[in-house]
């Protein structure tokens, strides 16, 4: 506080003032100045066609509209085949992602694994985590032709990355005296495994799973856009044939499907925790 | 405890008879679930081009090393474009969650039987709905371009700030509201001097958190027209021409390790 500088202020003190967000007053001058100035710099390489914008808006009223009145039977057999292929890429990627990720997930967790196995295991996350689904997808298209195989591949391959991550966190932060004790009792290493750290991890091992599931959901319905399977590759059809409510349909159901799973996976977890 | 005893000899089980039962029956269920999707992909699947997979795989790697380093004068613009896609449609979304997010906590909203159930709905469309799509959609309606990719991601993130923000708003310190309040303080005065300040530390955590996957979404987002890194990687691989790709993918694996490694300083600058 400064000194008070006129009569009325030195009888009743200043008034407060709330206290600014980042202190240093150069710093906080600076980042407010570069905000503006490259917000000024984006905003002029941006074109924007505002004659063809304001065409599109009769469209994405239609669009809109289509919301209320979606048209679930005209492609119902398409729509049908995509979903069906999306959710069997859904589940076959998740059971085989989270079966590869747990011993990976074990090998990532240093008080588990040795030095080298550790460092094997986690250049392996950090690789799947860096690669986006998308591209993997086009590049194992690319190989291995187009269908659900290199869609299930795809999200096989990011969910390795994504559940050992989190779950080897979890192993790192468990309780070493439970697994002390199996280990005082002469249990094997995997018997260690099975009783002292499994237990422990579980209600983890079923929230991450259940997440990445939901996740792994949501991705396989865009997966078909680059040709890897599922109600993507419809969806772009109804999308480039301007069929609205049928895209509206898909995108209604994608949405249904994603608030069950999310709902159920909350019951389950609040049943495992 | 389950202990059986067999021949005379207490044995410890892990689980009881019947335990046991309901879990293999799980599993058979589950190896059944299993076995019935993998025999439907495998339909799907033209297996001749599977074992040729290999061959294919080295051809590509051939054809797509050494990278083509010349071409990455002309990326300069495309990156140029993704960044302001990633952190315009970040500004925005933030701007458009805030409201959603005070509407959808059970502690601020004004109504919980009306305002809430709406402002939930509008969390969970956007988050379910990956921004690829959200662009597909926004081309056909506002025309290609950067503007598409930049409302496309401000769409996508709006959801996922506005779930992360009401949760921090739900499990903000009562007491210090009731302080606000007892100073005979407006509805807006508490909120301005009793809730802001006990979430901006996550609201900005929420900020940098969801830039940093904005610029992985935005990189890819070209693929279906909407400006950025992604219109040169679909026109590279429309013609087949390898080297770009391979310095296209490094150029974005780059971006990606870098934002990954501004957003964890930021946070732990903040936190």
């Amino acid at each position: 506080m400064s000194a008070p500088d006129t009569d009325l202020q030195r009888l009743v003190g200043k008034p407060w003032k709330k206290p600014p967000f980042i202190q240093r007053n150069w710093l906080r001058w600076t980042l407010i100045l570069g905000f503006f100035a490259y917000l000024v710099a984006a905003f002029m390489t941006i074109e924007v066609n505002w004659s063809r914008v304001y065409e599109g808006l009769e469209r994405g009223k239609q669009f809109v509209l289509a919301f209320t009145s979606p048209d679930f039977t005209t492609r119902s057999g398409d729509i049908y085949e995509g979903m069906v292929e999306s959710i069997v890429m859904t589940v076959a990627a998740s059971v085989v992602g989270i079966g590869i990720s747990i011993p990976i997930a074990l090998g990532a967790a240093r008080n588990v694994a040795p030095l080298p196995v550790y460092l094997i295991c986690r250049s392996i996350i950090a690789i799947s985590r860096a690669l986006q689904e998308i591209i993997v997808a086009i590049l194992l298209v690319a190989i291995f032709g187009f269908g659900p195989l290199a869609g299930f591949l795809t999200l096989s391959f990011a969910t390795i990355g994504f559940l050992s991550k989190l779950l080897a966190e979890d192993i790192e932060s468990m309780d070493r005296v439970q697994a002390e004790a199996i280990k005082a009792s002469g249990a094997r290493w995997s018997q260690w495994i099975n009783y002292g750290v499994q237990p422990q991890v579980m209600p983890r091992l079923i929230g991450l799973s259940m997440y990445r599931i939901d996740i792994n959901f949501r991705e396989s319905a865009i997966l078909g856009l680059v040709g890897a399977g599922g109600i993507g590759a419809t969806l772009n059809t109804a999308f480039d044939r301007y069929e609205y409510d049928t895209a509206a349909a898909i995108l209604l159901i994608i949405i249904v499907i994603v608030m069950a799973l999310e709902y159920l996976s909350g019951i389950i977890r609040a049943r495992v925790q | 405890m389950p202990v059986l005893e067999t021949e005379g000899l207490k044995q410890w089980h892990r689980r009881t008879g019947r335990e046991s039962l309901g879990h293999w029956v799980m599993w058979l269920i589950g190896v059944a679930v299993f076995a019935y999707c993998w025999q439907q992909i495998s339909q799907a699947t033209t297996w001749f081009f599977v074992w040729d997979a290999p061959t294919i795989a080295e051809d590509i790697w051939t054809r797509a090393t050494p990278p083509k380093w010349e071409y990455i004068t002309q990326l300069g613009k495309p990156i140029w474009d993704t960044l302001n896609i990633a952190t315009l449609g970040t500004i925005i979304a933030l701007v458009l969650a805030v409201p959603v997010a005070f509407l959808a906590a059970r502690n601020t909203t004004p109504s919980a039987l009306v305002i809430r159930p709406i402002a939930l709905l509008i969390i969970v469309a956007t988050r379910s709905i990956n921004s690829l799509i959200w662009a597909l959609l926004l081309i056909a309606i506002i025309g290609p371009g950067v503007f598409a990719g930049v409302i496309a991601i401000a769409i996508r993130s709006i959801g996922f700030c506005a779930k992360l923000l009401y949760e921090a708003i739900e499990e903000i310190d009562e007491t210090q509201v009731e302080a606000i309040k007892a100073t005979g303080a407006s509805r807006w005065q508490v909120m301005a001097y009793g809730i802001v300040p006990q979430i901006l530390p996550a609201f900005a955590g929420i900020a940098v958190f969801r830039w940093d996957i904005n610029i992985r979404e935005s990189t890819v987002l070209g693929l279906v027209g909407a400006g950025g890194i992604g219109l040169q990687l679909s026109s590279s691989l429309n013609v087949l021409a390898w080297p770009q790709v391979s310095l296209i993918l490094l150029v974005i694996l780059a971006a990606v390790v870098i934002s990954e490694w501004v957003s964890a300083k930021v946070r732990g600058a903040i936190i």
